[in-house]
């Protein structure tokens, strides 16, 4: 059984803690939504405790937060929209129009334009966050999930979980220009900075594909081997590349590991043992700490990126599913 | 071989608690230390390549699949909850056409459906006529001997059969076909999946129920194998013989109170009553109506599918929905069953991005072919027979209780192979020349 293996690496982390960089690393905030219990749990990342749980809509899922910070953007899935809170005093605000189901969105690096996954029609709904019109929908396969924004704004690519592919959206004309396909039920695509590569995460597939955002073609496909861990349980879903693009992180789900991957080589260098059933993930701004949300063991556990090890696990809310830190 | 695993399966909370201690302090600690190096990866982000945008398009093609369904006169089941409808597995093919449409949109792949209705000769004659113009994919509701003969009279050409209308181990094993494969579970792997659930819970100790239909003993064995593969026991079998007569009249329930605890009377002590009648023609007179207060499982209280319509995990909220909004009424196993078969077409069309019978049909026997159906983890089909290989479900009417396999089942391949029989027992001759 997998989960023989569990207790021990986690004193190896506390035993490394000795290189974690202790610079009085700016506060900033991190949100956690928990799907089960309808809130949100607010994180200081200089504490790694929780300072607020806040009640929102119903079964809050994909979280992003607004260019300048003030701003907290929640898809209230049962709510059928998309709910937008202050971030500092956590005050609802307003909500904003976003097609059934809506699961995960992203900004536009405009600030403007935000692009929802509603998962519910195979559509990906465009709003501009400012005056909360719908600006346009754009078909795409079933089950839209992931949505992954290339950083020069340029391009979109949504993951359907059904259709098992990743679709290549031009934000000029809101198209369709290619659709790439990969393993089974795609959750999450993420460009590196540079955009010389996609990686998506093919949660029954259990594989990540790194593509080439400029041909559209696989570049390699990484699997994953954890020893004592059975193959059915490897289902990687939220993915986070470092900002020099070196190190992609990927949450295993109920592998109950993030994975370290060298980004030039491909290889995986480490699996880092988290919380149950992690899914979702979030750098602080300067690239120190990732979090990830562990939705089977209620807690977000707390990464040092640098020496890529497990240095706090923190009690949120039930069924903690996605997580966003404030950028300053 | 399957076998249970007794040990622990997670960490306790305390260990949990503990362990969060003694990272806490860990932490405290480290704050205190000499500042490290700056960490190298929250250097400046590189500038952005641009990507090309192109406009090319891939080659049509068209898949066809033909649904064939037997007519048949059956009892009708107890619950008007229950009542069959006249679209009952034709729903879920069209639902999985559909999506393969959503998907083959974006690769010039579109797929259409026909439907034949019918007795068996009508059938095979239509499924010929439709073959010859291409409908090489063939889903079959029908019963198990038509089946058979359904599948010797298309043998040689070019033609894929998904039976979605029978859990009979034999057409799977001793009377398998090498152009036929299964999405309906059989019912070995139901009852491994509803033992293996009542073993993690410890209820190993079973009233056996049987109906009298010849179908009743064979779901009977299925049980009756599955209790000695996983170490549960029947304590006391007893034969159900009372003809509780028409579904519905005014009234009825007054006899009913009285017959099932008469009937019950006297077993010797056991956790649950296991009720078998696969035609659920009285099963569901069993809850409640017991002589001693026990669960009832089986074929009512909790039951082993291969679907329930208030599934919602694993994206099943989408997929429900998707389905009522087609069909206009909840989706039911024969239905999931037919939209597997249908989406397992689709998949190997939109991998090998083709209408080739024989791309298509070795693609989906390879070992590298799955197909994501709601079920959290990559389903497949069984090489040795063809079976559809995939977590069932353990639920009242309801609502999910749990999933099949059990956590501590342990399998040498595939836990999913824990459930039905597996590749060492297996009478299947034709899939392996």
């Amino acid at each position: 059984m997998s989960r023989f293996a569990q207790p021990l690496p986690v004193f190896v982390a506390a035993a490394a803690m000795t290189s974690f960089g202790a610079t009085a690393a700016n506060a900033y905030t991190a949100y956690i939504t928990n799907e089960k219990d309808n809130s949100l749990s607010v994180i200081d990342t200089d504490k790694l405790e929780v300072t607020k749980t806040v009640k929102i809509g119903q079964r809050p899922r994909g979280i992003v937060m607004s260019k300048d910070g003030k701003w907290v953007i929640v898809c209230t899935s049962d709510d059928n929209d998309v709910k937008v809170y202050d971030a500092k005093t956590l005050e609802f605000v307003k909500s904003l129009p976003s097609g059934p189901d809506p699961e995960l969105l992203t900004l536009h690096p405009d600030g403007k334009r935000l692009y929802i996954a509603n998962e519910d029609d195979n559509l990906v709904t465009v709003v501009d966050i400012e005056t909360s019109k719908v600006l346009t929908e754009i078909p795409v396969g079933v089950e839209p999930e992931g949505m992954g924004m290339s950083p020069d704004g340029k391009v979109l690519v949504n993951t359907s979980e059904t259709t098992n592919m990743a679709h290549f959206i031009d934000t000029e004309n809101h198209k369709t220009f290619d659709n790439v396909l990969v393993d089974s039920r795609p959750r999450v695509a993420m460009f590196n900075s540079a955009q010389t590569q996609l990686w998506v995460s093919s949660e029954v597939g259990g594989t990540v594909a790194v593509i080439n955002p400029a041909d559209r073609k696989l570049i390699t496909k990484i699997n994953f081997e954890i020893p004592g861990v059975e193959k059915e349980a490897i289902q990687p879903v939220g993915i986070r590349i470092t900002k020099d693009g070196k190190f992609a992180f990927i949450a295993l789900g109920p592998a109950n590991r993030v994975a370290v991957v060298d980004t030039a080589t491909f290889k995986v260098l480490k699996y880092i043992l988290v919380g149950q059933r992690v899914w979702q993930m979030y750098f602080t701004p300067d690239d120190k700490l990732l979090l990830t949300t562990n939705g089977a063991s209620n807690d977000v556990t707390v990464i040092d990126v640098a020496n890529q090890k497990a240095i706090k696990s923190i009690k949120v809310g039930r069924y903690p599913w996605g997580v966003v830190v404030s950028p300053d | 071989m399957a076998f249970a695993d007794t040990g622990p399966a997670t960490a306790s909370p305390a260990q949990r608690n503990w362990k969060a201690a003694c990272l806490a302090l860990a932490l405290t600690a480290a704050f205190a230390l000499p500042v490290r190096a700056e960490n190298p990866s929250a250097q400046e982000a590189p500038k952005p390549a641009p990507i090309p945008i192109p406009t090319a398009q891939p080659l049509g093609v068209n898949i066809k699949i033909l649904y064939v369904k037997e007519n048949r006169s059956k009892e009708l089941p107890l619950s008007l909850l229950d009542q069959p409808n006249p679209d009952d597995g034709i729903a879920g093919a069209k639902l999985g056409i559909a999506d393969n449409n959503t998907t083959g949109r974006f690769l010039n792949q579109t797929f259409t459906m026909d439907v034949l209705e019918g007795d068996i000769d009508e059938l095979i004659k239509g499924a010929t006529e439709k073959l010859a113009g291409g409908d090489s994919f063939i889903i079959a509701d029908v019963e198990p001997d038509s089946l058979l003969k359904l599948s010797d009279a298309l043998a040689g050409k070019p033609a894929q059969i998904f039976n979605v209308g029978n859990p009979d181990d034999r057409l799977r094993e001793e009377d398998c076909r090498p152009n036929v494969m299964h999405t309906a579970p059989t019912r070995t792997m139901l009852a491994d999946a509803l033992t293996q659930y009542l073993v993690w819970k410890r209820w190993p100790n079973w009233l056996l129920v049987v109906g009298p239909s010849p179908k009743d003993q064979l779901l009977a064995d299925a049980y009756r194998r599955s209790a000695k593969k996983f170490g549960a026991k029947i304590v006391e079998e007893r034969q159900f013989k009372i003809d509780t007569g028409n579904r519905r009249a005014d009234g009825g329930y007054e006899q009913i109170q009285q017959q099932i605890p008469q009937f019950m009377q006297g077993a010797k002590d056991h956790d649950v009553v296991l009720v078998v009648d696969e035609d659920e023609v009285f099963a569901d007179y069993f809850p409640y109506r017991t002589w001693v207060p026990r669960p009832i499982v089986g074929s009512a209280g909790l039951v082993p599918s291969s679907w329930h319509p208030a599934l919602e995990l694993w994206g099943g909220t989408q997929f429900q929905n998707r389905f009522k909004k087609l069909s206009g009424r909840i989706m039911r196993p024969i239905d999931y069953d037919a939209w597997v078969a249908t989406r397992a077409v689709g998949e190997a069309a939109s991998r090998k991005q083709t209408s080739d019978f024989k791309t298509l049909h070795d693609y989906m026997h390879s070992p590298n072919f799955d197909v994501a159906a709601f079920k959290g983890v990559a389903t497949s089909f069984r090489a040795w027979n063809g079976q559809f290989r995939q977590p069932l479900l353990v639920s009242t009417p309801k609502h999910l209780v749990s999933v099949s396999p059990q956590q501590g089942f342990l399998h040498q391949f595939s836990v999913l192979d824990t459930l039905g029989i597996d590749k060492p027992e297996t009478k299947c001759k034709a899939y392996t020349q």
